[in-house]
C-alpha cells in the first residue's frame, strides 16, 4: 500500500484521533492560560510565600518530563470523580486526567510567559501612572498590561503551538488521539513510514491554523493600539 | 509670611537602600509659591529626596508632613497624596499604550472621575497653552523628546496639583529642546505655581528659583536664594560644585 491507498482506507481513523487531539489541545490551552494567569500573579505578588510557592511550582514543572507528570497526575488523581459523558464525541471521564497534567504543565510556561511579559514594560509606567494618582491596580489595568499583552501575545502562542504537538504522548494512556490511532494503522498496515507522514500533516493542518489565527489577533491588536 | 502657606514640612528624612544611606537627614520646609531649585553631584541623592516627596521611595525615617499631615503614616492613602502631587520625570514616562490627548484626560477620568467630555475639553485646553493641540491624536513614539516632556508636563498639570515636581526634566533632551521645556517651566512659575526642580541647568536654576537647596551627601549642604548661593556660596563644597558646572570649557 502506499500513502494514498493508506489515507483514502483509513482516514477515518486520523480524523477521529484529530478530533480527540483538538479537543484536549482546546481545552488544554484554555485551561493552561487561565492556571498560568494565576500563577503568574502569585509569582509576582509581593507576599513572600506566595511567589515563593509559584516559584517552586514552576521549577518542578519545568524540571521534569511531561510524561512522568502524566502519569504522576494519572495515578496520584485516580480519586477524582469526573463527569460523565461526552465533550466533542469525547468521553470526559477518559480525557481529564491527561488534560489536568497538560494544563499543570503548560500553566508553568504560561506563567514565565506572562510574568516576562509584564516585567518587560519599563517601571517608569508604574511610577508615572502612580504619580498620576493612580492605584496599583489601575496603573496595571490602564497602562501596564495593555503594553505586556503586546510582549506577552507573540511567546504564548509558541507556547500553544508546543502544547497541540505535546497532547501526542496522551496515547499512553490509551486515550484514542491522533498518534494512538496512528499506531491502530501501523499495525493493520506493517507499513508504518506513510502513516507517520499522514499524521505529521494532520499536526502540521493544525498548526498552521493555530499560527494563523494568533497572527490575525496580533495584528489587530498591533492596529488598534499602534 | 506665616505658617499656613507651608505645603511641605520635611523632617529629619532619612532613606537607606541595604546598607546605602542616600538621604542622612533632610529638614526643610516648601512654602506655597515657591520656586524650591535641587542641586548637587550626582550621587548626591537629589532624585531620591524628590521621589520621597510623592512616596515612590518609602522613606526609612522621618516625616513628611503636606498640609498639616504626615504622608508617611499608613492611614494615609498613598494615591491620594499623589493626586496632589504632579511630578515629571527624567524620562518623560508618557503612556507608551495611550494618544496624547488620553496621556492626559486617563487620570482625569479615572482618578478624578471627570466624565471624558469634560475631560476631553480640559486636556485639549492645557493643550493648546503648550502648542501641542495638533499632536493630540498622535502616540509618544512619534513625538520629539521635547514634545513628551511638554505632555508630560501637561499631565501632571490636569489634576490641578498643589506642588509640581521636576526630576531632572531636561537631562534627557537633545540640547535644542531644553529651551521649550524650560520656558513652560518658567510659564508655570510665573503663574505662581509652587514648585521643587532637580536640575543641572544653572541658569535656570538662578533666573527662575525662589531658593536653592545644594544637597551633597544626603544632606542639604547649604541653601538661600539664587544671589546668596551662586554670588557667595560660603559652604566649601557649594563653591567646588559651582566652580565645575559653571564655566566649563
Amino acid at each position: 500500500m502506499n500513502i494514498a491507498d493508506i489515507f483514502l482506507n483509513y482516514y477515518q481513523y486520523f480524523l477521529r484521533g484529530t478530533r480527540t487531539t483538538i479537543v484536549v489541545s482546546l481545552v488544554t490551552v484554555f485551561l493552561g492560560s487561565i492556571l498560568g494567569c494565576f500563577v503568574a500573579l502569585l509569582r509576582l505578588s509581593r507576599f513572600r510565600p506566595l511567589s515563593g510557592f509559584a516559584r517552586l511550582y514552576i521549577t518542578v514543572i519545568r524540571g521534569t518530563p511531561l510524561l512522568v507528570q502524566l502519569y504522576i497526575v494519572y495515578y496520584q488523581l485516580h480519586f477524582i470523580h469526573y463527569p460523565e459523558g461526552t465533550f466533542l464525541g469525547v468521553e470526559l471521564a477518559r480525557i481529564m486526567p491527561p488534560i489536568l497534567a497538560l494544563s499543570i504543565n503548560s500553566a508553568a510556561y504560561v506563567a514565565e510567559v506572562i510574568r516576562a511579559g509584564i516585567q518587560a514594560v519599563d517601571a517608569g509606567q508604574t511610577e508615572a501612572a502612580l504619580s498620576c494618582g493612580m492605584t496599583q491596580g489601575q496603573a496595571m489595568r490602564y497602562i501596564v498590561m495593555p503594553q505586556a499583552i503586546k510582549n506577552i501575545l507573540p511567546a504564548i502562542g509558541n507556547e500553544f503551538i508546543t502544547m497541540v504537538k505535546e497532547t501526542s504522548i496522551i496515547q499512553y494512556l490509551g486515550i484514542s488521539d491522533l498518534m494512538y490511532n496512528n499506531g491502530i494503522v501501523v499495525t493493520a498496515t506493517y507499513n508504518p513510514l506513510p502513516c507517520y507522514y499522514i499524521s505529521a500533516m494532520f499536526y502540521l493542518a493544525l498548526n498552521v491554523i493555530l499560527g494563523k489565527g494568533l497572527n490575525i489577533f496580533e495584528m489587530r491588536l498591533k492596529r488598534s493600539e499602534r | 509670611m506665616n505658617g499656613n502657606d507651608v505645603l511641605f514640612e520635611i523632617r529629619d528624612l532619612k532613606k537607606n537602600f541595604g546598607a546605602l544611606e542616600v538621604l542622612r537627614g533632610i529638614s526643610t520646609d516648601i512654602r506655597k509659591g515657591e520656586v524650591v531649585v535641587v542641586i548637587g553631584p550626582s550621587g548626591s541623592g537629589k532624585s531620591t529626596f524628590i521621589r520621597c516627596l510623592n512616596l515612590l521611595e518609602e522613606p526609612t525615617s522621618g516625616q513628611i508632613i503636606f498640609e498639616g499631615t504626615d504622608c508617611t503614616d499608613k492611614s494615609v492613602k498613598t494615591h491620594r497624596h499623589r493626586e496632589k502631587v504632579g511630578m515629571v520625570f527624567q524620562q518623560f514616562n508618557l503612556f507608551n499604550n495611550l494618544s496624547v490627548l488620553e496621556n492626559v484626560t486617563i487620570s482625569l477620568e479615572k482618578v478624578k472621575k471627570l466624565p471624558a467630555a469634560q475631560a476631553k475639553e480640559k486636556a485639549m485646553a492645557l493643550l493648546r497653552r503648550v502648542g501641542l493641540e495638533d499632536k493630540a491624536d498622535a502616540y509618544p513614539s512619534q513625538l520629539s523628546g521635547g514634545q513628551k516632556q511638554r505632555i508630560a508636563i501637561v499631565r501632571a498639570m490636569a489634576l490641578d496639583p498643589d506642588v509640581m515636581l521636576f526630576d531632572e526634566p531636561t537631562s534627557a533632551l537633545d540640547p535644542e529642546m531644553v529651551g521649550e521645556v524650560l520656558k513652560v517651566i518658567q510659564d508655570l512659575a510665573r503663574e505662581g505655581v509652587t514648585m521643587v526642580v532637580v536640575t543641572h541647568e544653572m541658569g535656570f536654576a538662578r533666573k527662575v528659583g525662589t531658593r536653592i537647596l545644594f544637597m551633597d551627601e544626603g544632606v542639604i549642604a547649604e541653601e538661600g536664594t539664587p544671589e546668596e548661593i551662586f554670588e557667595a556660596p560660603k559652604n566649601e563644597r557649594t563653591r567646588d560644585f559651582l566652580s565645575k558646572v559653571i564655566n566649563v570649557i
